[in-house]
């Protein structure tokens, strides 16, 4: 008699739920699964080797580029690697608008992983009010950058320039006349930190309205509680980090632990779930909105008050002023050398990681003294998470797998590189 | 049919409308009224299945009007003024597409399939009265009917997915009977509760039942119709016709995020016919929900007259209502969804329909 088999069903990497191209093998029992067998590699860029054949700064626009849904948090464990190994120090104003725009794109990251995780488990609405947010903090990244997306905005020694006085406003066009632009241009009519602070102080009741539309909705919560359970020993031994890791109990953040830039000024608190189920690791990340949220307030109150370079003025790392470089020689010759052959970082190797909205994202750099790394290598949170997804999935329905992977908040840019 | 036609028609057409029956008369003889009874029912199915089209067409178009205002965006605008064009150009581009049909798929299986989720929609809508004379097919056992009808939707999406040759759409469609098969007997035993308390199958005479009772004497015949004294079954009720037709929470069957649906593999018409077969079912629950619990065409209040104008508005509440709720919960899963069928709404119905056969029989009964 012929036994009964399992079949596999190909999951991927064109399927709705599978977060840009994750390709799963699964096999199931029924609606069981009992393997999953997650492919990778089909994103793959080959961002490091690409980076050892382009000079130091070249390569920040390529980390937009990686979790291409928190593009300035790769840019800053980039530039910190380099900072790190060639001892610049950042001037301090800068060290704040890099806090700053580091946790609006956590914000901006978890409003894309709420709007997702809503859409995967089918509650369809939050994609869009989600993404109602999203626009107002894509329009900072392109009044401080000039693209929504991938800023380039970091610089080793600082950030590109210093927070503009405008926002970018609304035209009137076909489908929206003036008094509707008006109306939408009305906070954008001051600064930045304006705009900002209009949008700090509506934030939170927006994330309590996301919040009643999900937390106590009883479909949700049969969804989410006790679905992919990880308990706090199996988390740390399989590399998780960041709100994963928290989301089982385990109090770890590198802001805290190793605080780096002006994080041990600021106050703000770290929440860890108990049971770590995918219903904790939601809970966490809302209320990490919420204390990003307070991290960008106390950033807005001291920029305010605190004006000064932004941009460190080591001339072999950064490029001089416009106008002393027009007047000056020695300043000529460095914006010369930077324009051409570019800085040269000293020998020696770092690794730099920071709290990445997924975990802990990590560059490893090695240099021989070059223009070039010698070497790069990505420490991406996401890649170490999916590599728990067979364990996370196995005895759940495949609804279940589809939840899993909304609540690991797979960007597939960092996960292939 | 002449009676109805002497009333709608304007007064110097009458004098050729009797001068054309005489001539029948003459012509055909004694099979000449047979004849007549059987143009106007072809005629009356001709109507009422064109309006079903036309209100399916413009249904998708307010649902993605009113999701769209839920989900602060606009909805389509672009096809015509406010967008109204948009339905008809959907339709013509599904039907300008061709229809694919997958390697391996077992083709007339697979063509018929649609034929078969469309078809009971359409058919049931035979017994559906719009006011106590409007009606094709005036029979007995019309609740028998259409519970039967809505059960046969079921093959359709059941050869759909096994016919496709696709695993996720062999899985969709092995939800969905499992899902349909479960709620059918909730809904058929709330059913049998409404049944119980009219004394009858016939829809015309359910809906004049809820006309009477203290409260419409009183004028407010709202409070005499089903869905007050029968409140357990009108909610077991409402759920069951968001499960049977696999809308939104319960729509795992097509679930777009997990399995994409038992009509993964479908293309262009065959498509847009499941599509048709969604909406209509929807349509057809809510006319069901409106006649049995709503009280049809009776007028809610006293001082107001009966009309069918009130069975559309109680129609278009309880789309609305299908609606609303797609846009705010997320989609159950399989599991789940077969305990709250088998393990919450089945038992209350038994339950229910146990305490209303002994309201019934006690002194306290309402529905004499």
């Amino acid at each position: 008699m012929p036994d009964i088999q399992n079949y596999t069903l190909n999951f991927g990497p064109q399927h709705p739920a599978a977060h840009g191209v994750l390709r799963m093998i699964l096999e199931l029992d029924g609606e069981v699964v009992t393997r999953a067998d997650p492919h990778i590699g089909m994103l793959h860029r080959a961002t490091e080797k690409l980076a050892e054949n382009r000079t130091w700064i070249q390569s920040v626009p390529y980390m937009d580029r990686l979790d291409y849904m928190s593009m300035m948090c790769n840019e800053h464990a980039y530039c910190m690697a380099i900072e790190r190994l060639a001892g610049i120090d950042v001037p301090i104003r800068a060290q704040y608008i890099r806090v700053m725009f580091d946790e609006i794109t956590r914000v901006l990251n978890h409003l894309l992983w709420i709007g997702a995780h809503g859409l995967d488990v089918g509650a369809m609405t939050m994609m869009l009010y989600a993404m109602r947010e999203r626009e107002d903090l894509v329009d900072c990244y392109e009044a401080v950058s000039g693209a929504r997306w991938h800023a380039a905005y970091y610089r080793p020694g600082g950030v590109y320039r210093d927070l503009p006085d405008s926002m970018p406003k609304y035209k009137a066009s076909k489908w929206k006349n003036a008094a509707q632009v008006n109306k939408l241009n009305e906070t954008r009519s001051g600064s930045l930190l304006d705009f900002l602070d209009d949008f700090v102080g509506r934030f939170p009741k927006i994330v309590d309205e996301y919040e009643t539309l999900l937390t106590d909705n009883r479909i949700w919560k049969q969804r989410l509680v006790d679905v992919g359970v990880v308990t706090p020993e199996r988390a740390m031994q399989l590399g998780f980090t960041g709100p994963m890791l928290r989301g089982s109990g385990i109090a770890w953040d590198l802001r805290k632990k190793q605080p780096y830039e002006v994080y041990d000024r600021i106050d703000f608190d770290i929440p860890v779930g108990t049971t770590g189920d995918c219903y904790d690791r939601y809970l966490v990340r809302v209320e990490e909105m919420r204390q990003s949220n307070r991290i960008i307030k106390q950033c807005i109150d001291w920029l305010r008050v605190n004006p000064g370079p932004v941009i460190t003025d080591n001339y072999k790392f950064a490029p001089p002023p416009r106008e002393s470089m027009k007047s000056n020689m020695e300043e000529l010759i460095h914006h010369f050398k930077l324009c051409t052959e570019g800085m040269h970082v000293p020998a020696g190797q770092v690794y730099s990681a920071i709290e990445h909205p997924k975990g802990e994202f990590g560059i490893y750099a090695i240099s021989d003294g070059a223009n070039k790394p010698y070497r790069l290598k990505i420490r991406s949170p996401g890649y170490v998470h999916l590599s728990a997804l067979d364990e996370m999935t196995r005895g759940h329905m495949i609804a279940d797998v589809v939840t899993m992977v909304g609540t690991i908040d797979i960007v597939f840019g960092e996960i292939d590189r | 049919m002449v009676e109805t036609l002497q009333q709608l028609l304007p007064g110097f057409l009458i004098p050729y409308l009797n001068m054309g029956m005489q001539l029948g008369q003459n012509f055909f003889g004694s099979l000449w009224p047979d004849l007549v009874i059987a143009v106007w029912t072809v005629v009356k199915v001709v109507i009422v299945i064109s309006i079903l089209l036309f209100c399916v067409a413009y249904m998708t178009f307010a649902e993605r009007k009113v999701i769209g205002w839920m989900q602060v965006r606009i909805g389509p605008n672009r096809v015509g003024p406010w967008g109204l064009i948009q339905p008809i150009a959907d339709g013509l581009k599904l039907m300008l597409k061709e229809v694919i049909i997958p390697y391996g798929a077992d083709q007339k299986v697979f063509l018929l399939a649609p034929v078969f989720a469309f078809a009971p929609a359409l058919a049931a809508w035979a017994v559906i009265p719009f006011n106590p004379t409007l009606v094709l097919a005036n029979v007995n056992a019309s609740l028998l009917y259409i519970l039967a009808m809505t059960s046969i939707s079921v093959y359709g999406i059941m050869l759909a997915g096994w016919s496709s040759n696709s695993k996720y759409a062999f899985l969709g469609g092995m939800r969905s009977a499992a899902q349909l098969i479960s709620y059918e007997v909730a809904m058929g035993l709330a059913l049998v509760v409404v049944m119980m308390v009219s004394n009858s199958l016939n829809l015309g005479t359910i809906v004049e039942g809820q006309g009477q009772g203290r409260f419409a004497d009183m004028g407010l015949g709202f409070l005499s119709w089903n869905w007050l004294s029968l409140l357990p079954m009108f909610v077991v009720y409402m759920v069951c016709i968001v499960a049977e037709t696999n809308r939104a929470p319960f729509d795992m069957a097509e679930g777009e995020s997990e399995i994409v649906g038992f009509h993964v593999e479908y293309s262009g018409m065959a498509f847009a016919v499941f599509q048709l077969a969604e909406y209509g079912a929807v349509i057809l629950c809510s006319t069901i929900a409106s006649l049995i619990f709503l009280g049809g065409w009776l007028s809610p209040v006293g001082f107001l007259p009966d009309s069918i104008f009130w069975l559309f508005a109680k129609m278009s509440a309880i789309i609305f209502f299908f609606f609303w709720i797609r846009a705010t919960f997320p989609r159950f899963r399989y599991d789940q969804i077969m305990r709250l069928g088998w393990k919450v709404f089945i038992p209350v119905c038994l339950i229910w329909l146990v305490v209303v056969g002994c309201w019934m029989m006690s002194p306290l009964n309402i529905w004499k």
